[in-house]
């Protein structure tokens, strides 16, 4: 009998990550209530240090732990870009959180064992890899929804997004196991060497392949299975919409590259007549109808649904290419939505939520600065050039025009255009409004750096999109 | 003294970056004015050296520059001019100029915000008639759309929201369908360059969609009746500055984007569809010059008269197919091009200063009523005498530019179809009707009120801003062999490239 040993090293990251949660945790339950400093600045230290390990071994790649986790290139990508969003979301909503009594360590240890559950999703290269980063994930996501104990509107957002989010796990998982029944294996590997092999009954594969597109549908915030993410976003404190609508999606994307492509991509024909359903309906649904919100918490949540359709129409191109452009969309995306959270969060004050869209009334005359970030963030998400929006459009559509999908495509455009009227809406109440008051937005020093850094990110990512292009297409092909 | 500079990159950028400068340098000093005036100066200075360095005895794309920019896709960042871009470009960097002076006074609120979004929508717009890769132009093509909309936004009249938004979602419906195409033409062609889509064949069903879709997006531009209705609202509620520049130049690079796109890369589409372009070109032309005459708005009649007068143009552009069905002889349709190009080019002085003497008379009595105006002459003899001038003009009268372009697209159509020149000529009495008619209530009669009484005529601002543009228009109209001798390798090249199949 031999031993192999385990290749730990490819996984360094993710255990580094694992004993400072543990670490944090520690340190929360012995220091109590004074915590919360402590707790916020070693878990920016240990996104900061994972970020460099993961940056270190970039080009590594190799299966370990028995064929359960991957490291590849695609994996590092998104990997260092959750750290790296995830070190902004800490900084963003860290004032948000001392304004309103949340300031406590327990958020700091969810949100890295939170991460540490999205590094694995990402990383994964076997069924239940999936699953288990995917719950270790969402738990922590539950509770942090429900940190707010005395806002009722905070308890029910937290009640909706865990029966929901638990259904869709099961989905998943019995989408899993009937997979697993047909072809024997969990590997995702392995599953698509069977496939690929052929002589499986496709009717039971299809009915496992079902359930695996709604879990995945209601992780994402799919149209039908979007219920959840406007009262999520809107019932969650603003520092936890940020954290939910930035990084998971990352993490659920590459779930849906590792299920779909990397496992079952040689059953594409069955999934992408399912996915451009899910697509389409999300670009409708969730465009018409955040033009109707009053609430930019949940405007922005129904322009996520949108960003879900565009970033599911490369995916079901089912070229290399397409799978390119959905990573470049998902990584813009959550940039941006990182930057339109963490505005909402900066002109937020003790006491006062600004989410309704008419809080932003006149805000050029008072901060012109925060009002062209927010301004560039907005024409971003809308997709007008030369912002990084437009780039992730132009892709994902670039890729279903070249699969001959043009009715598709059309509809993309449409959408594009009914989109562009909510956001251009912001930037009226910004620039054409009377300021409702005159003084300037106060705001700490490190949130104003942050917040400049991400509009301006947006900005030199749209002149100059080839790199972050590049390394999405270095990736796939 | 230009070879060796990147004249066009300099052209783009010297105002994009300046733009940026004035907009961070703010409004604690004075400075904006004066920077912007030299900026745009400067690029008009510049934009000269494309007219001395140009060789117009070829149709090949001068000042070329090249570089990758999007490596991935093969997205690169292409230059170049022929003769259709060259006049547009210039005609951008002199219209500019005029829109810093006419707000030097004017704009109190926010100057250097107002200055930057000008300059900086000058860098794109000249990117626009200068980019020969098709993303690369497109970027710019809607990137000009976002300064714009702040500026109807912000410094426009009471109605501007309404009226910016609509202006944004119109064009931005338009302009999505033309990203379809270029997309589409890539799957194709393998390639973004706009001159290797000019040389991919295609069915005619594909070029029919392809032509649809170039349509949609420039026809919203031009704009060609029936997707006009956004123009005569941006107008009303723009600032002087912004009518001026969405007439001088916004609307050419719909015009722009047909004999760049549509007419070469979708040749056998356009002649198959070119019935419904010039029902559409006469249209405008009759229907809208009816519909000029019947305003009692001074911006809403020019604004209308500006539709009337792009349809020249469209006219003069699809009007070549049936010249080719007639004759062997390319002269006629030579004719027709070009006089679309001169119309263009002379429609962007002239309406550039109609629109500046209606802000003219604006910033003195805040009213665009007709009705509120009446012997403006009286108490404005100089101003007066300008103002009939450009009537004058845009009524097409000889001797000015404005008679040029719509003379030549009159000739050519008649070597078509009797009919279309028929319908055509009559801008000759409409145009003379609405613009003479305003004239006369505007400028002639009795005093009407005591605020006209109350006007002082022209200062040395804007008597010069107006005067550079009269002699414009008179030497364009006395002497347009310049204009048209720089284009004329382009326009022969362009009509080659359109009679050959590409089925």
């Amino acid at each position: 009998m031999t031993f192999e040993v385990l290749n730990m090293s490819l996984a360094l990251p993710e255990m580094f990550m694992l004993a400072m949660a543990c670490t944090i945790l520690m340190v929360v339950a012995f220091l109590g209530k004074n915590s919360a400093k402590m707790a916020y600045v070693l878990s920016q230290l240990t996104l900061a240090v994972t970020a460099i390990l993961i940056y270190q071994s970039f080009g590594d790649s190799g299966v370990t732990f028995d064929g359960t986790y991957i490291k590849d290139a695609f994996s590092d990508v998104l990997k260092l870009t959750i750290c790296v969003i995830n070190i902004a979301v800490l900084l963003y909503s860290t004032s948000y959180l001392k304004d309103r009594g949340l300031f406590k360590g327990e958020y700091y240890v969810l949100a890295i064992f939170s991460t540490l559950g999205m590094m694995i999703m990402v990383s994964a290269a076997h069924f239940l890899t999936i699953y288990l980063g995917l719950e270790l994930m969402s738990l922590c996501m539950y509770a942090m929804v429900a940190m707010h104990r005395d806002s009722m509107i905070s308890t029910e957002a937290a009640m909706k997004y865990f029966i929901l989010g638990a259904l869709a796990s099961g989905m998943l998982l019995y989408g899993m196991s009937i997979i697993y029944g047909v072809t024997g294996n969990l590997e995702i590997a392995m599953v698509a060497q069977v496939i690929q092999a052929g002589s499986l009954d496709n009717t039971v594969l299809s009915f496992g392949l079902v359930f695996l597109v709604i879990g995945i549908g209601f992780k994402l915030g799919a149209v039908p299975f979007h219920m959840w993410l406007p009262d999520v976003y809107h019932g969650a404190p603003t520092a936890v919409t940020l954290f939910i609508a930035t990084a998971p999606k990352i993490a659920a994307f590459a779930m849906t590259i590792r299920l779909l492509v990397d496992g079952l991509g040689d059953v594409q024909q069955h999934w992408q007549g399912m996915l451009i359903m899910l697509s389409v309906l999300s670009m409708i649904i969730g465009n018409v109808v955040a033009i109707a919100q009053a609430n930019l918490k949940r405007m922005l949540a129904y322009s996520t649904i949108s960003h879900i359709g565009f970033i599911l129409l490369g995916i079901l191109s089912g070229s290399q290419e397409g799978y390119a452009a959905s990573m470049f969309y998902a990584l813009v995306y959550s940039i941006m939505s990182l930057g339109a959270f963490g505005m909402i969060i900066l002109m937020s004050r003790q006491g006062f939520e600004a989410d309704n869209i008419d809080d932003y009334k006149g805000l050029s005359s008072r901060s012109p600065w925060y009002a062209l970030m927010m301004l560039i963030l907005m024409f971003s998400m809308a997709g007008i050039p030369p912002l990084v929006g437009f780039y992730a459009k132009l892709t994902v559509i670039k890729s279903i025009v070249d699969i001959n999908l043009i009715s598709v495509a059309i509809v993309a455009v449409m959408m594009s255009v009914i989109g562009a009227y909510y956001y251009l809406r912001i930037i009226k109440v910004m620039y054409f409004d009377k300021p409702i008051e005159q003084e300037e937005l106060q705001a700490p020093t490190d949130m104003r750096v942050m917040i400049s850094v991400n509009g301006l990110t947006v900005l030199a990512l749209g002149v100059f999109p080839g790199s972050l292009l590049a390394v999405c297409a270095s990736v796939f092909y | 003294m230009f070879t060796d500079l990147p004249l066009l990159s300099l052209l783009i950028w010297l105002p994009v970056l300046g733009g940026i400068a004035v907009l961070v340098n703010g409004d604690k000093n004075a400075w904006a004015r004066p920077l912007s005036l030299l900026i745009s100066v400067a690029t008009l200075v510049l934009s000269i050296g494309l007219y001395t360095g140009f060789d117009s005895a070829t149709h090949q794309m001068q000042f070329a520059e090249q570089a990758s920019w999007i490596s991935t896709f093969n997205i690169n960042y292409a230059l170049g001019i022929d003769g259709f871009s060259m006049p547009l470009i210039i005609l951008t960097a002199f219209s500019t100029v005029l829109v810093v002076v006419a707000g030097w006074e004017v704009i109190k609120d926010r100057v250097s915000q107002y200055m930057a979004a000008f300059l900086i929508m000058e860098g794109l717009m000249i990117a626009v008639f200068a980019s020969l890769d098709a993303i690369l132009f497109y970027v710019f093509f809607e990137a000009m759309l976002i300064p714009l909309f702040l500026v109807i936004g912000i410094w426009g009249g009471p109605n501007r929201v309404y009226a910016t938004i609509k202006f944004f979602l119109y064009t931005l419906f338009g302009s999505v369908f033309l990203l379809l195409a270029l997309l589409y033409l890539h799957h194709v062609s393998g390639s973004f360059s706009i001159l290797d889509f000019h040389a991919v064949s295609l069915t005619l069903q594909e070029q029919t969609y392809l032509f649809l879709a170039f349509l949609i997006a420039f026809a919203v531009k031009v704009p060609m009746w029936p997707v006009h209705t956004w123009l005569p609202d941006a107008h009303v509620e723009a600032p002087t500055g912004g009518s001026v520049i969405l007439a001088a130049i916004t609307l050419k690079i719909g015009g722009y984007g047909l004999i760049r796109f549509a007419l070469p890369i979708t040749p056998d589409a356009s002649m198959a569809l070119d019935w419904l372009l010039i029902s559409l070109s006469l249209i405008a032309v009759v229907y809208i010059g009816f519909v000029a005459l019947a305003q009692s708005d001074l911006k809403k009649l020019i604004a209308y008269s500006s539709i009337a007068h792009m349809g020249f143009v469209t006219l003069g552009l699809f009007v070549v197919f049936r010249i080719f069905v007639n004759t062997t002889d390319t002269s006629g349709a030579v004719l027709a091009v070009e006089g679309a190009m001169v119309q263009m080019i002379s429609h962007g002085f002239i309406a550039a200063a109609m629109f500046l003497s209606v802000g003219v008379l604006y910033d003195r009595m805040h009213t665009r009523e007709i009705s509120a105006y009446g012997g403006v002459i009286n108490t404005m003899p100089v101003f007066g005498g300008f103002a009939v001038f450009f009537a004058m003009a845009n009524a097409g009268l000889p001797g000015t530019s404005g008679f040029v372009g719509e003379f030549m697209v009159i000739l050519a159509a008649f070597q078509a179809n009797f009919w279309f020149a028929f319908l055509a000529a009559t801008t000759l009495i409409l145009g003379a009707a609405y613009t003479l008619w305003m004239i006369k209530r505007v400028m002639f009669g009795e005093v009407a009120n005591d605020d006209v009484a109350q006007l002082t005529d022209l200062n040395r601002r804007e008597f010069w801003m107006l005067a550079s543009l009269a002699i414009i228009v008179l030497v364009i109209g006395l002497w347009p062999a310049p204009l048209t001798d720089v284009m004329h390798s382009s326009v022969e090249h362009l009509l080659s490239q359109i009679s050959q199949s590409k089925i």
